[in-house]
């Protein structure tokens, strides 16, 4: 059976899979029935400066997007940091970790852009036994409006000089957690390792509204008739998420630096997919905050199911695919597949049909006792038809043989050759 | 088990107030908002929906529970009335899985369909029970219709001519509206006198008249209904009913089952009504299991359905099988009825197996008695009393195209019309298809069927 065991950046966990910086994180309680749970390591719910607790909206926090059967696909939330003093949460930690040596346990923190409160943090945290520290350069709401999370996140001059104090005042290996509210992910990574972090953690929550009261005329979550923007998790971003990790893994500047993964991760799959694209290990909140601690016990299980029947090891899953993420200019454009329908598996909707019709290309057929066919003449391949089907499976691409002919072209299928040297492109360069 | 229970003979009160009206509520209990929502999910909102091509009405279902899954119910309530004025009803007693739902992908995707008609009925039952009627009369054209009929050809056929701006009168024979939904149709399909809510409801329209006690060839004739309105519309429905010419079949309690079911639909209190020990059914549709299920519930102890034919070609459902036999109705196929034996009452009923050859449905050498202290035969009905102008086909009034009869200015829909399965929502759409062309007929403007 694989080895689920996870050393990321010098620090151990039984399995890759952590709690992130969240709402479930925020208090001895939770953290305990995490660790019963199976998770392999938490990070500890934002703490600030000392002094008086931070205060959150006492209406609604969240908002959510619902899938069919009310399924939840993003959760929206305006909470702020921790709201809980400090020495309360510092006591905790310490206590956690006391009884679960072997699970991982991070401390997120966040607190003014100064070096004495920075140097002030990481000294109040010494002695907790914690194994490292997330800087929360995120969170989007809130503490942004104060010079914190978010607003040191979109400026990576800020991020290099915070990095840099945290590796000047402790021994702890430091992850800087990163915003996707930013037009290039690359840059602030680039900033972190500049600024000596070990690891970058990434996706925080994206600035979002989730809906809009049409009595109140107002944002949800709503507070007396006002709402304010939210980050969002969950499911709804994993895809932003995933291409900010290839980004960062496949960017010169950046490979190499270890990546925690975040952002809507819901089963084991997910989980592979982030640490295939480069992630070390990945951080989940939204799965847990929706079903409970439990789900990490099918993450842990459906992981090790694909490690064994692929035969490899958890160290080759990471970064496997990230050789295969490029840029659109060098896919192959002499790679032609088509829509094939199983009609033994198609239940006759004719939603392949609807779609394919309204969307663009006519190239399925339906006739009258409703049997759906592709009309290959017309397929450009576009995979509409598969991802709206369904039957998972019912339809599926047919990958051309080399040479064999393309009826929507009449040219034969050729061999590789993409847009750098294609014959419409005035910048082609050409083949030596 | 009381003492009634067991007695012989055909006696009311075998079962206590209680458990009789345990037994006769609603057979399939509405579904409430949640349960609308995560069944109005399911829905895959398919390109021109085989579940619309099975509806006789067309309604646009996918449509409708998109409406449903979007906290619309009205709006889809209205896409349903749209189609159907009697939507309601037919949420209740269509066989769905003979229609709509039998054709729904999710049952060959999974043998579950999408629960159309429990959601049509949640969408219908929530717009009826607000106040007013939904449909506005165009302005009146000043012609005026005559509709045979206040069953569901009828009503459908009057409240889509009545919304066209026409004056309707229905002449309806017996006392009260709705034809077989007041009368014709189990109990515990159509609880809390809904029949007659939904009749009240459609005549909101306005623009509607009825005259009951008036039936075709005794009260009024065609004649003069041709000479005193602009169009005839004949939705009398079939009054004669099979018999089923076996010797002996004139003993006491060997009656048809559709004026068992139509007495038990009317009664106030059914601890009142008799009911026997040992019921034997003859026939095997819709009507034979009404009337078996609810001689079960009412309290015989013994109840069987006897079909002459094969049990996949009976006409009630499958559905409508399950129910019967999950009701404790025993089913026995391919039997026929030869003798009624008894001294006055029925005893005892004797069958005869059937084989089914090269030269049709034989009788075989093989016999067997049933006990019976009381009868039921629902082996179908027919048309009575069609005027002699009138062309039949099949024994039933002939027609071609959207109801028009052999008499010039004559439609006819529904049961009494030939062509379609005798179900309320086939009636509905041949009432209502027939407006149209009436309409049409009147005043030239062009017809507008949904689906």
């Amino acid at each position: 059976m694989a080895d689920l065991r996870s050393n990321f950046i010098g620090i151990k966990s039984p399995n890759p899979f952590w709690l992130a910086s969240a709402p479930p994180t925020d208090k001895e309680y939770n953290v305990r029935r995490a660790f019963q749970a199976g998770w392999g390591g938490v990070v500890w719910k934002t703490l600030g400066s000392e002094g008086p607790p931070v205060v959150n909206v006492n209406g609604p926090r969240y908002g959510v997007i619902h899938g069919a059967d009310r399924r939840v696909l993003g959760i929206n939330n305006i909470e702020l940091i921790t709201d809980r003093p400090l020495e309360v949460n510092l006591r905790e930690i310490k206590s956690v970790k006391r009884d679960y040596p072997d699970r991982a346990m991070i401390i997120s923190l966040m607190v003014p852009c100064d070096e004495e409160s920075w140097r002030d943090i990481l000294h109040r945290i010494e002695d907790t036994g914690a194994d490292g520290v997330e800087l929360n350069f995120g969170c989007p709401h809130g503490m942004a409006e104060r010079g914190m999370g978010a607003a040191v996140g979109q400026v990576p001059e800020y991020i290099e000089m915070v990095t840099r104090w945290v590796k000047q005042h402790s021994r702890m290996p430091c992850i800087v957690k990163l915003t996707p509210n930013i037009s290039d992910v690359t840059k602030p990574a680039e900033a972190a390792k500049r600024g000596g972090a070990d690891a970058v953690s990434l996706i925080n929550t994206v600035n979002s509204i989730t809906s809009v009261d049409l009595d109140l005329f107002a944002p949800q979550p709503t507070i007396d008739g006002k709402g304010s923007h939210g980050g969002l998790c969950g499911p709804a971003v994993k895809p932003i998420a995933l291409n900010m990790v290839a980004e960062i893994a496949r960017n010169p500047e950046t490979a190499g630096l270890p990546i925690s993964g975040i952002g809507g991760v819901t089963t084991w799959r997910d989980a592979a997919e982030f640490m295939a694209l480069g992630a070390g290990n990945v951080q989940v909140c939204t799965a847990a905050m929706t079903y409970g601690f439990k789900v990490v016990q099918e993450m842990i299980s459906g992981l090790h199911d694909y490690l064994d029947s692929h035969e490899m090891e958890l160290s080759d899953l990471i970064g496997r695919a990230t050789p295969n993420v490029t840029d659109w200019q060098h896919l192959n454009l002499n790679y032609v597949t088509k829509a094939v329908i199983d009609q033994d598996a198609c239940i006759s909707c004719g939603r392949c049909f609807a779609a394919c019709e309204d969307t663009s290309h006519q190239a399925i057929a339906m006739s009258p006792d409703r049997v759906f066919e592709v009309v290959e003449e017309e397929c450009v391949a576009c995979n509409l038809c598969v991802e709206v089907c369904p039957v998972q499976d019912c339809i599926t691409m047919r990958e051309l043989e080399v040479g064999e002919m393309d009826k929507r072209t009449g040219v034969p299928r050729g061999e590789y050759a993409n847009w750098t040297t294609h014959a419409n492109n005035p910048m082609a360069q050409a083949a030596e | 088990m009381s003492q009634a229970r067991l007695s012989p003979g055909v006696l009311p009160g075998r079962l206590d107030p209680e458990h009789m009206a345990a037994n006769f509520c609603d057979v399939a209990p509405p579904l409430d908002r949640h349960e609308a929502l995560v069944a109005a999910d399911r829905c895959y909102f398919c390109h021109d929906a085989p579940c619309i091509t099975a509806c006789p009405t067309s309604i646009d279902i996918p449509l409708f529970i998109r409406q449903i899954s979007t906290d619309t119910p009205d709006a889809a309530a209205m896409t349903i009335f749209h189609a159907n004025i009697l939507g309601g009803m037919c949420a209740r007693v269509c066989p769905t899985e003979n229609l709509c739902e039998g054709a729904c992908v999710r049952e060959m995707a999974e043998g579950k369909p999408v629960e159309i008609g429990a959601l049509q009925r949640y969408a219908t039952d929530g717009l009826m029970a607000q106040e007013g009627h939904p449909f506005i009369r165009a302005e009146t054209t000043g012609k005026r219709i005559a509709v045979i009929g206040a069953g569901p050809a009828g009503l459908a056929a009057a409240h889509r001519l009545a919304a066209k701006g026409h004056d309707v009168t229905i002449f309806e024979a017996r006392p009260k509206s709705g034809g077989l939904n007041e009368y014709g149709i189990a109990s515990y399909k159509s609880v809390d006198n809904f029949a007659q809510a939904e009749v009240e409801w459609l005549m909101g329209i306005g623009g509607i008249t009825v005259q009951h006690g008036q039936a075709l060839g005794q009260q009024i004739t065609l004649e003069t209904l041709q000479a005193d309105y602009d169009a005839v519309f004949l939705g009398m429905g079939l009054s004669g009913v099979n018999a089923l010419r076996t010797t002996g079949e004139d003993r006491d309690h060997v009656t048809d089952a559709v004026s068992f079911i139509r007495d038990l639909r009317q009664a106030s209190d059914l601890t009142t009504l008799p009911v026997g020990r040992d019921v034997v059914v003859i026939g095997g549709g819709m009507t034979a299991v009404d009337a078996a299920v609810q001689a079960k519930l009412l309290g015989a102890e013994n109840v069987s359905i006897v079909y002459r034919r094969g049990q996949d070609r009976m006409g009630a459902s499958r559905h409508e099988q399950d129910h019967a036999t999950a009701s404790g109705v025993r089913l026995i196929c391919n039997a026929a009825p030869v003798a009624i034996h008894g001294n006055g009452a029925v005893a005892e009923i004797e069958f005869c197996y059937t084989a089914n050859g090269p030269d049709g449905l034989t009788m075989t050498d093989d016999r067997f008695r049933l006990k019976a202290d009381q009868v039921f035969r629902a082996i179908g009905q027919r048309l009575d009393g069609t005027p002699d102008a009138m062309q039949l086909e099949g024994g039933k009034i002939a027609i071609t195209g959207a109801g028009r009869t052999s008499v010039d200015g004559v439609w006819a829909g529904g049961d009494c019309a030939a062509g379609g399965d005798d179900l309320t929502v086939t009636a509905v759409a041949e009432g209502r298809d027939a407006a149209e062309d009436i309409d049409a007929h009147l005043t030239g403007r062009p017809v507008s069927i949904p689906g």
